[in-house]
């Protein structure tokens, strides 16, 4: 295996990590009108999420970066290409980053609802619009022989794509769910367990027709992984299924755990469905960008493999303890004194 | 001109998105840093005075903060979306420090301040201290992977062409963080975002003091503030005047642009002009106040040196670079002219304002500050800042037409495939956000500095006991 195809995993794994952190976290503020009515269920809320959002999200910007540094064709078409949506999706991570840090600085229900509202808005619409992303990027896309995207909007919104928004919608929904749950006490933890197993169901009926078609297309595609992608789905549905029996059962854990193995999973059925090409071109195959085609230099590879072997592991070591310094439930006597204090 | 060129609406939006990015990016590193040392002076003295100003600056730095984080994820998206023919080209070199950038540096920021933020009764005292410096240490890491990338921009090294010459390509990584270019101009960005913070740590302190609030509280802070400005500033001076040196060697053209000097001049004539009017096409002169020799001291460390002109660098460049087609190498003069002027001329009054301060405030002065002198403190707030936008300006600026000096011109780097229209909604989106949000952001800052420091609920002794915890929540959002 040269430095180019580890790299194609490498920066899956990127984004592996960045789906599963900040996907939960796109639930939880997706969750947050589900949840609770009051200001103090909904800060009990953020909370669980408050000392790590930040650290989740940068993953996308690891993923970016380490995305234009190993495949300078591929960053270039799928950014350009995919104008719009990253756009929008820019923007919804712009609202909703200021709106964690803006929310409890004013003691203001209207100023807190309407930063509420950004909350779920902007968490939705990346939750849903990777989704559609990266299933077209599987599924192929219109590109010219200079690898640039000739198609439109209304082209990366077909059938196939958005189902895969909604795929990836619900999984995080119920990820995040399953975290809230995990995280919490009293009224809103009960709350999220109902919740989950609701949104459970409904995301194992969705992601297991995604998951097939997504089988289908590599299979049409004659991929040379397709004995991987399949052993994938099928992990990342086993998975889920076992999530929302675990939540049924009160088994917290176990259900945020299994909801990280589906996520897991199902990036990694698309990225294995995916392989060797980066973009696949649907009107002429001589256009598609491939693993070959699309990378850096091997003297820019071996450098970046360097830094990604010392600094990964040590990146997920200290973002593991910063799970383990913060795994105390959140309880509502908590935020409640917190209010407290702040009143005075 | 065509109201939909994506290329000028892509260059109007790279240009305002990274401003803007910028009024929070030397807050942050500046802030960072402040707020790491009034805690370590808590940890060191227990004095509770430190660790109220700790709380105090440390609100703005996390106000601030979120704003960096999320502009800053515009940033890298928008060489992909806007200049995919650019990130085509350079993506082997310019990719590479952006992931260190991204690997080392963004995961160690993002990590340790959530620690920090979260972790006042979750963690012993020392390795809380530890974690606001360690996010610090990742942000000056970050500043130094993106200032190199940006360095190889003006002053391309490291590399060579691919056989097709179709892309550059990585030849010697350690020349690209090492760039003559990036060794000057990071300590240049790095002490001028100090300035910055000085200057809202003198800003926020003057209010108070104005009004004879919190007075041993801000009293220390303010003279803190005011060394923190005149210290920042002769680094600032220092590392400025080797940029210029190295700008000399590297994009001549810049420099003669800095100064709008048309035809080549050596010593006394190599002047530096305080102040100019020129016709209005800035091609011949009608008044100006020149300082002669100074031209030929910056560019060259000599009172006798030779300062290229732009006339004469346009013609050598129209042969040298005739391959790519276009005749004019000259940026625009009166952008690059009146940029570095505002640049040094607000940084400089900064720093005097400063020195004022701290002679009104020395220990044996007989009278009380004057109320203009702090209400001059409370506006100053914005000087240094500014002066770093208009030295981002006059450095962009004064590379073009290069988006990469000598190697592709900016109007080759533009994204083809992307319809002016699109750039136009991403470019009013961005600004109505943004220009929303600054509403709220610098609102939020000015009603944090006049509540003032809170008295703090002294967190765990070192050894949080779980009804400590329970009893102390300190920061919850």
């Amino acid at each position: 295996m040269d430095l180019a195809h580890l790299w194609f995993w490498i920066v899956g794994v990127l984004f592996v990590g960045y789906f599963v952190l900040d996907g939960f976290d796109f639930g939880v503020g997706m969750s947050l009108p589900f949840l609770a009515k009051d200001d103090i269920g909904r800060r009990q809320i953020i909370n669980t999420i408050g000392p790590v959002w930040d650290l989740n999200e940068t993953w996308v910007i690891v993923a970016g970066a380490c995305l234009f540094a190993a495949f300078p064709e591929w960053y270039a078409t799928l950014f350009s290409g995919f104008y719009l949506a990253l756009l929008l999706i820019l923007l919804a991570l712009i609202l909703r980053g200021v709106s964690f840090e803006y929310r409890h600085q004013r003691d203001s229900l209207r100023w807190k609802a309407g930063f509420d509202t950004m909350i779920v808005v902007g968490s939705a619409v990346p939750a849903f619009l990777w989704g559609v992303a990266f299933s077209n990027v599987v599924q192929g896309v219109p590109l010219d022989a200079g690898h640039n995207f000739t198609g439109s909007l209304l082209t990366l919104l077909n059938p196939y794509a958005l189902l895969g928004g909604l795929t990836t919608l619900l999984l995080f929904f119920t990820h995040g769910v399953y975290f809230v749950a995990l995280k919490t006490d009293g009224e809103v933890r009960e709350k999220a367990r109902r919740l989950a197993t609701r949104s459970g169901i409904a995301a194992i009926v969705v992601a297991a027709v995604f998951l097939l078609w997504t089988i289908a297309i590599a299979a049409g595609k004659g991929a040379p992984l397709i004995g991987l992608t399949m052993a994938c789905a099928v992990i990342a549905a086993v998975a889920l299924v076992v999530s929302v029996l675990a939540n049924l059962r009160g088994r917290e854990g176990a259900a945020f755990g299994g909801g990280a193995v589906t996520v897991v999973f199902a990036v990694l059925t698309l990225w294995t469905a995916l392989f060797p090409y980066v973009m696949p071109s649907s009107t002429d195959a001589a256009h598609s960008l491939t693993i070959g085609n699309a990378s850096s230099t091997p003297y820019t590879l071996t450098i970046m493999s360097w830094a990604a072997l010392v600094f990964l592991p040590l990146a997920l070591a200290y973002q593991g303890w910063t799970y383990w310094v913060f795994r105390r439930r959140v309880s509502r006597t908590r935020i409640e004194k917190a209010a407290a204090a702040e009143a005075h | 001109m065509d109201l939909l060129d994506p290329l000028i609406l892509a260059r109007w939006q790279f240009g305002l998105t990274t401003l803007y990015h910028f009024i929070f990016v030397p807050l942050t590193i500046g802030m960072g840093l402040v707020v790491a040392l009034f805690q370590t002076a808590w940890y060191r003295t227990g004095h509770v005075r430190w660790l109220q100003l700790t709380r105090f600056f440390g609100q703005i730095f996390l106000i601030n903060f979120a704003m960096g984080v999320v502009t800053g994820i515009v940033q890298e998206f928008q060489f992909g979306m806007n200049w995919s023919d650019y990130s085509r080209f350079v993506g082997d070199v310019f990719g590479a420090p952006l992931a260190f950038e991204g690997l080392l540096a963004f995961f160690i920021e993002a990590t340790f301040l959530g620690l920090w933020i979260f972790g006042w009764d979750r963690l012993p005292r020392l390795a809380h201290l530890a974690t606001i410096w360690i996010a610090w240490i990742g942000a000056t890491l970050s500043a130094y992977f993106i200032l190199a990338a940006n360095a190889w921009m003006q002053n391309p090294v490291g590399y060579k062409m691919a056989a097709d010459g179709a892309r550059a390509e990585l030849v010697d990584f350690w020349a690209v963080l090492t760039n003559r270019v990036a060794l000057a101009t990071f300590p240049h960005t790095m002490f001028a975002a100090f300035m910055f913070a000085a200057a809202v740590v003198i800003a926020a302190t003057a209010w108070h003091l104005k009004r004879g609030q919190h007075v041993d509280i801000m009293r220390p802070a303010l003279r803190f503030g005011l060394w923190g400005m005149i210290i920042a500033f002769v680094g600032v001076f220092i590392a400025g005047d080797q940029l210029g040196l190295q700008m000399v060697a590297t994009q001549p053209m810049k420099m003669a642009a800095a100064e709008a000097l048309y035809n080549s001049a050596c010593g006394a004539n190599a002047s530096f002009s305080i102040f100019s009017l020129g016709t209005p096409d800035g091609t011949s002169e009608i008044f100006s106040i020149r300082v002669p020799y100074l031209l030929s001291l910056l560019s060259t460390h000599s009172f006798n040196g030779c300062v290229e002109g732009i006339n004469d660098l346009n013609t050598l460049y129209q042969t040298k670079f005739a391959s790519f087609g276009i005749d004019d190498f000259t940026p625009i003069i009166w952008i690059t002219y009146w940029a570095f002027r505002w640049m040094i001329g607000l940084g400089a009054l900064a720093a005097l304002v400063s020195v004022v301060g701290l002679w009104l405030t020395r220990k044996s002065a007989k009278r009380p500050v004057p109320r203009w002198a702090w209400t001059i403190a409370i506006w100053s707030a914005p000087l240094p800042l500014i002066a770093s936008l208009v030295g981002w300006i006059f450095t962009e600026m004064g590379r073009q037409p290069w988006i990469v000096f000598s190697l592709m011109l900016t109007q080759h780097g533009v994204s083809p495939n992307v319809p002016g229209w699109q750039v136009l909604i991403s470019l009013l989106a961005f600004t109505a956000i943004y220009a929303s949000l600054a509403v709220v952001e610098f609102g939020l800052i000015f009603r944090t500095v006049r509540k003032g420091p809170a008295p703090v609920p002294v967190p765990g002794d070192g050894h949080p006991s779980e009804s400590v915890l329970e009893d102390t929540p300190t920061t919850v959002y």
